[in-house]
């Protein structure tokens, strides 16, 4: 289809004033491309004697991600487990997040959506609220509740649940819950976003065409709010990965994920070319799972 | 068309809301819908008819009463277990699917074999013209295409009963009119029986086999296009479907008298309102034997036809529609005095 004379303005308006997004532009690169560049620079060099980097370049770095260099002979190399079962647990507890706060998120999501417009903002505001408190402060709250000593172990013991504290605390599922609680309202909002453009007569429709309550959610309702899955997935998962404080706070020094792996690098391990190439690996991996699930959920098409 | 009832509605009745707020959308209503009709209920909004259309698609359930589907109570099933579609309002057309699987969503639904999925969403496709639009998305298509398709979506299935809540109404007259007369070949040709909710009597008397005339949740009056419009039982269904001038009068002896003469009557006695359609006035010179004496008040040209207002005597007004001549003649100019005569038969006493 042709496009029309105003679209052709537009175009062409925009096309002259491409000087107006320089500043924008030089921000990306100073703040988000440069700083890129620079790790991946690092990746390639040597550790510094007591910090830092130093000469010579060398592929020595990404070699550690994977191989263990024996410590007596260094000609002697293992398969790096601990590097491997971080990653794997990293990968597995922003999968889990991301399922859990879709699975509590979209009725939630629903139900705002389906208030009364006065009432809708005040639900969204409440979801808003806890970006209002620093995230440490936010994660020690979670660890007060869940602790030996904590509101959930005195109410599981005064009612005679258990007989002896819960152990949460310093457990896989302490960092999952932690990272629900915290990215459980980027989740709700493209969510809401995507249902409040619902059209709810399509339900009736569906129902009329015979299909079951099931059969409305996944033929008609899940495709329809697919953009604001994709969307609250992608903005779960990619921090959930490269999660810090939560499982630093709640997973103690042994649940390590990936991100707490990468800071020990540049911290006590001394070891800023593998912190650097852990962290260029992890972009990697993200960008191209990313750019998987997107092709897959999309269902290859380019339109809608 | 048969005898046998298709739908049946005993004694429904619908409140919605409780305490002081509550609403009376359908009172005690019952109809019966015969198979392989074009049933209309036709009514101002608010007067309950959506209402009663959506309880037999299954989206209400009447609060009292119960709804009878080829004489099998319905009343507690859900609408996908019902075999009855509807064409709605909005349309409400999948978006994320093209034509051709809006069509066959229905039919997947139902566990239909792929190939004849296939086979009837080509069927209903060729039926409603849109076969050439099979591949395309709902939002590429007109406001009449996107019509056709909800017609195909509902019609493939091949339901008991179509429902249809005023599908026509988002389009412009030239479309409308053509859908109507689309909308009835459709249903000859399946032989499908169809419920179509409207407000637009033109529309309920075009296409119609059988209308019911509703109101504040009650049906006034169920019959024949012909029925409603040439013996409408009272004063609101006279109104409502087509033009009619109302005359008060008194009758007495099988004779009510009027402003300057007086017309046979079949029944009534006392104060009564008489209704005429303008078509039944005619006007004559006066002094004619039998005509009523008065003065052309107004006179509003419409192409094919005039309304001629006349004055009687007392200033009760009677409009008369004259059919406009081969040069445009459009009847007697404003201020001519005239007489006005009833075609015999025209005349109904109504109850207030």
């Amino acid at each position: 289809m042709a496009a029309t004379l105003e679209e052709r303005r537009d175009r062409d308006r925009v096309r002259r004033n491409w000087w107006l997004s320089v500043p924008a532009l030089v921000l990306l690169f100073v703040a988000a491309i440069g700083p890129l560049f620079i790790v991946l620079v690092y990746s390639f060099l040597t550790p510094g004697d007591y910090t830092g980097v130093q000469r010579p370049f060398t592929t020595e770095a990404w070699f550690q991600i994977f191989r263990e260099r024996d410590i007596f002979d260094p000609a002697v190399t293992t398969w790096a487990d601990a590097h491997i079962t971080i990653f794997w647990r990293s990968v597995k507890l922003a999968l889990a997040t991301t399922l859990i706060t879709f699975a509590v998120g979209l009725p939630t999501a629903w139900f705002i959506a389906t208030r009364p417009p006065a009432q809708r903002a005040m639900w969204l505001f409440l979801i808003t609220i806890p970006f209002w408190t620093n995230l440490l402060i936010r994660t020690f709250a979670i660890l007060e509740i869940i602790r030996n000593e904590g509101l959930l172990n005195q109410v599981l013991l005064g009612l005679g649940l258990r007989s002896e504290p819960l152990q949460l605390l310093y457990t896989d599922t302490a960092v999952l819950i932690g990272m629900t609680y915290v990215y459980l309202p980027l989740m709700v909002l493209p969510l809401f976003a995507a249902i409040d453009r619902f059209d709810m007569r399509l339900i009736e429709a569906g129902y009329d065409l015979y299909a079951s309550r099931l059969g409305v959610l996944r033929r008609v309702i899940l495709p329809i709010i697919r953009p604001g899955i994709i969307a609250g997935s992608i903005l779960v998962f990619i921090p959930a990965l490269g999660a810090y404080v939560t499982p630093r706070v709640l997973g103690g020094g042994k649940n390590m994920m990936i991100g707490n792996f990468i800071e020990l690098q540049f911290g006590q391990g001394r070891n800023w070319p593998l912190g650097s190439s852990l962290s260029v690996m992890l972009l990697i991996v993200v960008t191209v799972a990313l750019l998987f699930y997107v092709r897959v959920a999309t269902g290859g098409r380019r339109d809608g | 068309m048969s005898e046998a009832i298709a739908v049946e509605a005993r004694g429904v009745s619908k409140v919605f809301g409780q305490g002081d707020g509550a609403v009376r959308a359908l009172d005690n209503v019952s109809v019966a819908v015969r198979s392989g009709e074009f049933f209309t209920l036709l009514g101002p909004s608010g007067c309950g008819k959506t209402t009663l259309l959506r309880m037999i698609a299954g989206f209400e359930s009447p609060t009292s009463g119960s709804i009878l589907l080829d004489g099998t109570d319905i009343t507690d099933l859900p609408p996908n277990r019902r075999p009855v579609n509807t064409v709605f309002q909005s349309y409400a057309l999948f978006p994320h699917l093209t034509v051709a699987q809006n069509v066959a969503f229905g039919l997947a639904m139902l566990g239909r074999p792929g190939d004849e999925v296939k086979r009837r969403t080509a069927e209903m496709l060729a039926l409603v013209k849109l076969d050439a639009m099979a591949g395309r998305r709902i939002s590429q298509l007109s406001g009449g295409q996107q019509q056709r398709v909800a017609l195909a979506r509902a019609l493939a299935p091949a339901p008991k009963v179509l429902l249809l809540d005023e599908p026509l109404s988002a389009l412009d007259l030239k479309l409308r009119q053509a859908m109507q007369i689309e909308l009835k070949r459709l249903q000859t040709e399946t032989g499908i029986t169809f419920i179509f909710v409207t407000h637009d009597q033109e529309e309920a008397l075009t296409m119609s086999d059988r209308i019911a005339v509703m109101s504040a949740g009650h049906i006034l009056q169920s019959g024949s296009p012909r029925e409603i419009y040439s013996r409408p039982v009272n004063r609101f269904v006279a109104d409502f479907i087509g033009e009619t001038n109302f005359i008060p009068a008194t009758v007495s002896g099988g004779v009510a008298a009027l402003p300057g003469g007086a017309v046979p009557v079949a029944r009534g006695a006392g104060r009564v309102t008489l209704a005429v359609r303008p078509e039944h006035v005619r006007l004559v010179p006066q002094g004619t034997e039998g005509a009523l004496p008065g003065r052309v008040t107004n006179s509003v040209y419409f192409g094919t036809d005039s309304h001629i207002h006349v004055a009687l005597s007392d200033g009760t007004e009677v409009v008369a529609r004259l059919q406009s001549g081969p040069e445009g003649q459009s009847g007697p100019a404003v201020g001519t005095e005239t007489g006005i005569t009833f075609a015999p038969g025209s005349v109904q006493v109504l109850e207030d």
